[in-house]
């Protein structure tokens, strides 16, 4: 007897063979959909948003097209989902760890749909990706000892992340950029204390690294607009009214005069304040929150450059270049760390004026400056500096590179198709198969730059059969090349991951065998 | 029908608006139920065993969850039919009770109504199929009770909980290194046990997890972390030998719960309360100093002032931390939770040996790790993995681990696994069948045939022949009187679970065929299902 419903209305379950189709078409899918943007010859995305003002951006970044995608599909979402963890843990990637799980995918619904069982497949793709790893290891190279050498491969990276970006015309003036702002954090990686200011007009070309400190203010009415040799105090704290913070207290009163008294006293507590401050022996003041007409006027009179309403990452950075700290109570002036710079002036870029910072003590934050024409171009090209930032402070940490070009798939690949050879059973098909899935990479590169694929791949394979070997795809000329001469990197961090993540999701998706998708939530209609 | 007449004639109502109600009564009430709990047991027959599938559940608001917990499955669909949920309370029940076999419980369940249907189409009436039922759990957990072993371990030798939580852990989708894991599990359950006393309060273990990494990286750290950051980004990252205060009291002026006002009519007043206001945030911030305190951890939220004072005090803090959280922390810490600052004494300081500050990834993430306290019963299991699916079946298995190892400590006897349990009882209850006169003999042979489908879809699931092979090991404990044939789900070319060990715990089972048995007698005795039709 057939029950009649189990699941609640709008509930639906997919089973077996039908589910695993249902996540296999849904992870291809988006496979794909990002694929035409791998590679140096990558094309871009543009994308409309539904929300108001239908807000355009043109990226090829696959983990902010993902991210802008609604997608139903449960499979679909786990890719999304690797996509993003992607650019959380390396910042790059975010592409090829996509296409390589589709690519799994691929090969694993050719082999189910041979009858070989998806346990069968996972545990081939297990081995495969750990024989994977273990040859990229013994390939990596490391120049932590070498500070020139290692500069270099940094550059290299840079370069190589920036080549399918906006920024590739101009990527030596940014890797160098990136590079020096990524130096200068000493190790660190909190990208946090790398500004970028982005300002339209002019051109990409005129993007620069400041070495000082850039804040996007102005500087208040008739304060000096230059100041040398800045003690300067960074503070978080009220300077509207100050309010009294006692629960309930409120003021009540019963004539005008006394109102004016108050009033009277309100003011006076200010200029107390105020007075405190300048007590610090500082003749520039950095405030977090407003700065209302009374105080500011206090500080255009004792000569003191006043700054209202910097924002929270501001002033951490502020306090971080500057060397202060951040204070909200100013009653021990002997105690609290002032910070210090040779010379603070306003400048002008484009048609702003912002407030330069220069000489600061520590030299750990900087400021990047963004030219260019359209917003559409800045954003874009700070997210590729992001990138390329986010790769670059993951490799200062982990030293080892590996060269680029498809060179790590064709290894990888190699060590891969010669553990085929040796393992008996069913699951040298699902070994094979993953080595055709890591030539899927290269094999999309020279798509996408319009080359013959399976003469180049063939070419490359040829290669790679002799020992040590270095080649890899060169783009530019079409041809197979020496990634070593070529001064093509990528950083082993960053491979290691896409290699991981897409074997994981591969294998959960793999060993899905039902869907059940709940009644979607009742919702108002926005639109 | 649901209509009487009085001594007049006269219909009156007993069902009220019963034209608008379904109904089923009788065998088909019996049958439509039956269909309904074997409909369920058939979704979660595939997950069972090391080579079982996950299934893929989508959240009514999209959110996707990727399992194979039984227990977890079943919560996340939308059950509507009553049997159905029914079901989920059962492989909840077990969830709770032992923590592992949610799978099983429903399987077993499943199998024994299939077989009641049968009984129930021959005529036999249903509830002398419950007592035959009832007879056989009987006889099945006496004969768990004989096969069982005691198994030997200690604080120093862990190897065989290990093995246990591995056997666990195989049908998950963590089995890649499902030995670190289990010794994780493992370590950590021996940390907070109460070995005198054999309990576990498994409230110390804290599983965290992060995106990121890869699933290798898991880790256990004898001490807390907690997912929060320094109130102030200046604060020192790193304590030696911190000693922290614990507060659920804010560094805010003072809000009293009665009402009051305080009302301002001069100036001098306005000045008086100014004093006091700044004095009360200084008070505070010396009173933490005063007791030698080098951390403040506190429940609620920071004054940008007091802030401010403490980061110029030299007093890192922290803020926002939760409930739980910060019981943990002063478990493990040994300090106490001190809910007013004029309580706050030097004894009452937590002491934990290293805080620190660790971020993650090219994000702002931040955790703050307590570490090497003053006292180790509370530890956490820090897991990382490629996405956020893979984190949180991680969070379950790791949970189902932790359940198996805790019920080891408090009764250390094992059956073996893989089905030879099912296998070996279901000879014994056979055996024991022909003893019974009565109807209730058909009942118990059913019960038997039952036992068999446990086997049988491990078999299914492993790519074998499934009749042929489960017929196999029946021989083959017959013949040599072994109660360790189960199925080689691994391939391992023996069938012997010693050999691979492959261990359950013997309370895991017992309680499986207990409650499997239990809700099957309470379907069964249902025999008139009065719904509320579609409105």
């Amino acid at each position: 007897m057939a029950v009649e419903r189990l699941f609640k209305d709008e509930a639906t379950e997919e089973k077996g063979e039908r589910a695993r189709m249902a996540s296999f078409v849904g992870a291809m899918a988006i496979a794909d959909l990002v694929k035409t943007t791998l590679g140096p010859k990558g094309m871009d995305k543009i994308l409309q948003s539904t929300g108001r003002g239908h807000s355009v951006t043109v990226t090829n970044d696959g983990a902010t097209i993902l991210k802008s995608l609604h997608i139903d599909n449960p499979a679909a979402k786990v890719l999304i989902d690797i996509s993003k963890v992607q650019d959380d843990e390396v910042g790059d990637g975010t592409t090829s760890v996509v296409v390589l799980a589709g690519e799994l995918l691929r090969e694993a619904e050719k082999l189910v749909g041979s009858k070989i069982h998806p346990m069968t497949v996972i545990s081939g793709y297990r081995m495969a990706a750990e024989c994977a790893r273990s040859a990229l290891l013994d390939r990596v190279m490391d120049n932590k000892d070498d500070a020139d050498k290692f500069r270099l491969d940094l550059m290299r990276i840079a370069m190589t992340t920036l080549s399918s970006k906006i920024l590739s015309q101009d990527k030596e003036h940014f890797a160098k950029l990136a590079v020096d702002a990524v130096m200068r954090l000493k190790g660190s990686t909190n990208l946090e204390s790398i500004q970028i200011i982005k300002k339209a007009g002019g051109s990409l070309k005129d993007s620069f690294l400041d070495e000082g400190f850039i804040l996007d203010k102005k500087i208040g009415l008739g304060q000096p607009k230059r100041i040398e040799n800045a003690n300067i105090l960074v503070a978080n704290t009220a300077m509207d009214t100050d309010k009294v913070k006692i629960y309930g207290a409120r003021v009540r009163v019963d004539s005008m005069s006394k109102v004016a008294q108050i009033e009277g006293a309100e003011k006076e507590k200010m200029r107390e304040k105020v007075q405190k401050i300048i007590g610090h022996g500082i003749n520039c003041f950095v405030n977090r929150q407003l700065i209302y007409n009374f105080p500011e006027e206090l500080f255009a009179d004792a000569g003191i450059l006043a700054i209202e309403h910097a924002d929270f990452d501001g002033i951490e950075r502020l306090a971080l270049v500057t060397g202060g700290e951040i204070a909200s109570t100013f009653d021990n002036p002997e105690s609290v760390k002032l910070g210090h710079c040779k010379l603070i002036e306003e400048i002008m870029i484009g048609e702003d004026r912002l407030i330069h910072f220069s000489g600061v003590e520590m030299g750990q934050a900087c400021t990047i400056v963004l030219r260019g024409a359209s917003f559409h171009v800045l954003d874009e090209a700070e997210r590729s500096l992001h990138d390329a930032l986010c790769v670059l402070s993951q490799t200062v940490n982990d030293s080892r590179v590996l060269l680029g070009g498809g060179w790590p798939e064709m290894v990888m690949a190699k060590a891969v198709d010669e553990l085929a050879r040796k393992t008996p059973g069913k699951k040298s098909h699902a070994i094979e198969a993953f080595s055709r899935a890591l030539l899927a990479i290269p094999t999309t590169i020279a798509d996408n730059a319009g080359l013959d694929s399976a003469e180049l791949i063939a070419q490359l394979r040829a290669e790679h059969h002799k020992e040590e070997s270095n080649a890899g795809i060169d783009v530019i000329t079409g041809s197979v090349g020496d990634m070593a001469e070529l001064g093509i990197s990528e950083a082993f961090k960053v491979k290691q991951a896409v290699l991981l993540s897409a074997t994981e999701a591969a294998e959960m998706i793999l060993r899905v065998d039902e869907i059940i998708t709940c009644a979607p939530r009742r919702r108002e209609d926005r639109m | 029908m649901a209509l009487a007449f009085d001594e007049y004639g006269r219909p009156f109502i007993i069902l009220r608006e019963q034209e608008s109600k379904s109904r089923l009564r009788g065998l088909d009430a019996q049958k439509s139920n039956i269909a309904a709990g074997v409909a369920v047991s058939r979704i979660l027959r595939t997950s069972l065993g090391p080579k079982g599938m996950d299934k893929m559940l989508q959240s009514p608001d999209g959110d996707i969850t990727i399992t194979n917990d039984g227990a977890t499955i079943l919560e996340q669909m939308d059950v509507d039919n009553q049997i159905g949920k029914l079901m989920v309370e059962l492989s909840r029940s077990q969830d709770y009770e032992i923590g592992d076999g949610t799978t099983g419980v429903v399987v077993m369940a499943g199998a024994l109504l299939e077989q009641a249907e049968r009984l129930l189409e021959r005529g036999i009436h249903p509830i002398r199929v419950a007592e035959g039922f009832e007879i056989s759990s009987r006889i099945a957990v006496d004969h768990l009770e004989q096969i069982a072993h005691k198994f030997d371990f200690s604080a120093t030798n862990i190897e065989p909980l290990v093995q246990t939580c591995m056997t666990t852990l195989s049908s998950k989708i963590v089995n890649r290194c499902k030995r670190s894991l289990a010794e994780i599990a493992v370590k950590g359950v021996m940390a907070v046990a109460d070995l005198e006393r054999k309990d576990v309060n498994l409230d110390l273990i804290k599983v965290e997890g992060k995106v990121g990494g890869k699933l290798e990286d898991t880790e256990l750290i004898y001490g807390i972390i907690v997912d929060k950051d320094m109130s102030h980004p200046q604060m020192p990252k790193q304590i030696e030998d911190a000693k922290i205060a614990i507060l659920t009291c804010p560094f805010e002026p003072p809000k009293p719960k009665t009402k009051h006002k305080v009302d301002i009519d001069t100036v001098e007043k306005f000045q008086t309360l100014r004093e006091q206001e700044k004095k009360y945030f200084d008070d505070m911030v010396q009173r933490c100093k005063d007791v030698g305190a080098t951390l403040v951890i506190c429940q609620w939220g920071f004054d940008d002032e007091a802030n401010h004072l403490l980061m110029h005090r030299n007093l890192p803090a922290v803020r926002w931390v939760g409930g739980v959280e910060l019981e943990l922390i002063a478990i493990a810490t040994g300090g106490r939770i001190v809910p007013r600052f004029q309580e706050l004494t030097p004894e009452k300081l937590g002491k934990a040996g290293l805080v620190r500050e660790k971020a993650f990834g090219t994000t702002k993430d931040r955790m703050l790790y307590i570490e090497h306290c003053a006292n180790s019963k509370a530890v956490t299991v820090f897991i990382r993995g490629g996405n956020k699916m893979m984190i949180e079946e991680t969070k379950r298995s790791i949970h189902d681990a932790l359940c198996v190892a805790r019920n080891l400590i408090r009764n250390n006897s094992i059956v073996y696994g893989g089905g030879a349990a099912e296998i070996s009882c279901s000879i014994a209850v056979e055996a024991a069948a022909d003893k019974y006169p009565g109807v209730e003999q058909y009942a118990i042979r059913a019960f038997a045939d039952a036992l068999d489908s446990v086997p049988m879809a491990l078999a299914e699931n492993s790519g074998l022949q499934p009749i042929e092979t489960v017929s196999a090991v029946k021989a083959q404990q017959i013949k040599e009187n072994n109660p360790c044939c189960g199925i080689d789900c691994n391939d391992a070319g023996t069938n012997d679970m010693r050999e691979q060990n492959v261990f359950e715990t013997l309370i895991g089972k017992q309680q499986q065929i207990l409650l499997a048995t239990q809700v099957v007698k309470m379907i069964l005795k249902i025999d008139d299902v009065i719904s509320p039709s579609e409105y």
